[in-house]
């Protein structure tokens, strides 16, 4: 490639590790302070006197119950998105009739429905329903809301599986069924990994639903467990701060160990 | 003699779904699923997106405090909104928060994207750090924000020369100036991930040829990166139009929509109306507004930009 470094891309991109490494610094460095040790010290003084006090009040102060709590909204909206896409995904690709076309572009017209826009209707659907203040009623349009995003993933792995390989287990005499457990799914390892990865991320990190579906404390979710605590403590930084890194931990720990479908996931946010 | 002609399957499973004798043609359809393998999927997403989207349109022509039931009210939420001066201004703030966000975060999410492109270890080591603020949630982010600009505990108190009293969110530029870094600061990876991906599609002939006429580096990038990031650059603008016109944790967090109304988006002024107020006819007419110009902007954007009409990027080539 070219040989000359390029020092303006060099202080540009240090520049810009700065602004993004700062905040960053900021809120790993306060958690792990006391208040009056944060407070003597400013936001950016080094934590001389380390502490995880902070992590275990977040504890005890509800964070364990919201953490369940969005463990088990995560984990049922990755399960019911697993459960529904691949088998629309496999007849969007394998059915190439007029009905299927148009569940596609339903699905893709889905892409361009943002939550906020719905959170009224969805109040109402849920409040009529009797799932207000319940785990299920954040669950349903969680998982809805994941689905175009991983449909348009989904189809376009199952896209690059071979008609040879297809005509072969025909050949087999393989009814649908089989096609389906022994063909398709295995060979979409890569892209079911993506979709499980940005079901869990939108679940995990997810705000509105929880926001205006739940209100008691054992429903909450951790999102909103942080936005509370800002409301009501917002001067107790140390404290807030440790909650920040304890909601992100799980993702952080996806992040070092499945970067790729991460990554990947995340891309389906921008709908490629 | 129906049982004699009609495919048996050998494992037992029940037979393909195959009409005729078998033949050809029927081993073909074989393996192809019916609408059925959809249906599940397709009723839960129908329930849960679609039937809230159509309720929204009806919600708006009705009046519901959230208890009772909805009752038809005309054009009133339509009217009153298009009097009322706080929904006209939080529709010039959605746009004019969504311009800036496009302009700071164009140019700096290609520039970063490109450089992310190159194969250097270091820029691979790099590119990970700074995707990091993409995976707190937005939740998280404005929490943290918030600590960082708290005019008595956070960054502002260390350095009066910078931020005078400190309270950034006290004034209206200040308030809207930190909306838009903090955007900045969380979805510019997402968009450099866009650019660095379309970046490495790039054919290297281009790059090969044009170093062979004596193109140097910044030219290289203006005539040839740019012009082929060009279906990228329509595909992320189109999202930060539609993430801007609908930004709302941000909003709800760090400023309340305040000082005053002065960072009272959209978004955000629905919420207010429906959830604070408990005028929910009214949301939801604030919701459809944001869907269609949403929508429109997207359409236009596509339009103007030809998008549409192309084939691909190597189109003309």
């Amino acid at each position: 490639m070219r040989r000359r470094p390029n020092y303006l891309a060099g202080v540009g991109v240090t520049l810009w590790l700065f602004v993004v490494g700062l905040p960053l610094y900021v809120m790993l460095g306060a958690g792990v302070q006391s208040r009056p040790d944060y407070n003597a010290g400013g936001p950016l003084g080094f934590p001389d006197h380390f502490t995880l006090d902070n992590y275990v009040d977040s504890f005890s102060n509800g964070f364990g119950r919201y953490f369940v709590n969005t463990l088990i909204v995560t984990a049922s909206v990755v399960a019911i998105v697993v459960l529904l896409v691949p088998p629309l995904a496999f007849t969007i690709v394998r059915n190439r009739g007029r009905t299927t076309s148009g569940v596609f572009r339903l699905f893709l017209l889905g892409l361009a429905i943002p939550a906020q826009a719905v959170i009224v209707p969805m109040f109402y659907v849920i409040s009529e329903a009797g799932l207000y203040d319940n785990l299920i009623g954040v669950i349903l349009p969680t998982a809805a809301f994941c689905m175009p995003v991983c449909v348009l993933i989904l189809t376009g792995t199952m896209r690059d599986i071979t008609n040879d390989l297809f005509e072969a287990m025909a050949i087999d005499g393989a009814d649908t069924r089989r096609v389906f457990f022994q063909l398709v799914v295995p060979l979409s390892k890569s892209g079911l990994s993506t979709v499980v990865v940005f079901a869990a991320l939108q679940a995990w990190n997810g705000f509105l639903f929880p926001l205006v579906l739940t209100q008691s404390e054992e429903s909450k979710v951790i999102t909103l467990g942080l936005y509370n605590f800002q409301t009501q403590h917002g001067v107790e930084i140390p404290g807030l701060l440790a909650a920040v890194v304890l909601s992100t931990v799980p993702v952080l720990l996806v992040y070092l160990f499945a970067r790729r479908a991460l990554v990947q996931g995340l891309m389906g946010v921008g709908g490629k | 003699m129906v049982s004699l002609t009609a495919p048996v399957a050998k494992d037992g499973h029940r037979p393909a779904r195959t009409s005729g004798p078998a033949g050809p043609a029927a081993r073909r359809r074989t393996g192809r699923p019916g609408i059925g393998w959809a249906l599940p999927a397709v009723v839960f997403f129908a329930l849960f997106a679609v039937v809230p989207l159509v309720l929204v349109a009806v919600l708006s022509f009705t009046t519901w405090s959230g208890l009772g039931s909805p009752e038809f009210a005309g054009f009133d939420n339509w009217v009153t909104l298009f009097h009322d001066p706080v929904m006209i201004k939080s529709l010039w703030l959605s746009v004019l928060l969504t311009v800036l966000g496009v302009v700071v975060q164009t140019p700096l999410s290609i520039l970063l994207g490109v450089w992310a492109a190159g194969p250097q270890r270091n820029r691979a080591v790099l590119s990970a750090v700074f995707f990091v603020p993409l995976l707190l949630s937005a939740t998280a982010v404005s929490v943290l924000w918030r600590a960082l600009l708290d005019p008595n505990f956070g960054v502002p108190s260390q350095a009066a020369w910078l931020f005078g009293d400190g309270n950034l969110l006290g004034s209206r530029t200040g308030a809207i100036s930190v909306l838009v870094l903090v955007s900045a600061w969380q979805f510019t990876p997402l968009h450099a991930l866009i650019y660095q991906g379309a970046t490495r599609a790039i054919p290297a002939v281009l790059y090969q040829a044009a170093e062979i006429d004596g193109a140097g580096r910044v030219r290289q990038f203006f005539h040839i990166t740019l012009p082929q990031l060009r279906n990228s650059i329509i595909t992320s603008v189109i999202l930060m139009v539609v993430g801007g016109l609908t930004t709302f944790d941000t909003v709800l967090i760090l400023t309340q929509g305040g000082p005053g109304t002065d960072t009272t988006i959209s978004a955000y002024y629905m919420y207010q109306k429906a959830f604070k107020g408990f005028e929910f006819g009214a949301g939801a007419a604030i919701a459809l507004l944001l869907v269609l110009v949403a929508t429109a902007v997207s359409l236009v954007v596509v339009r103007v930009s030809g998008y549409d009409r192309m084939a691909g990027t190597k189109e003309g080539m």
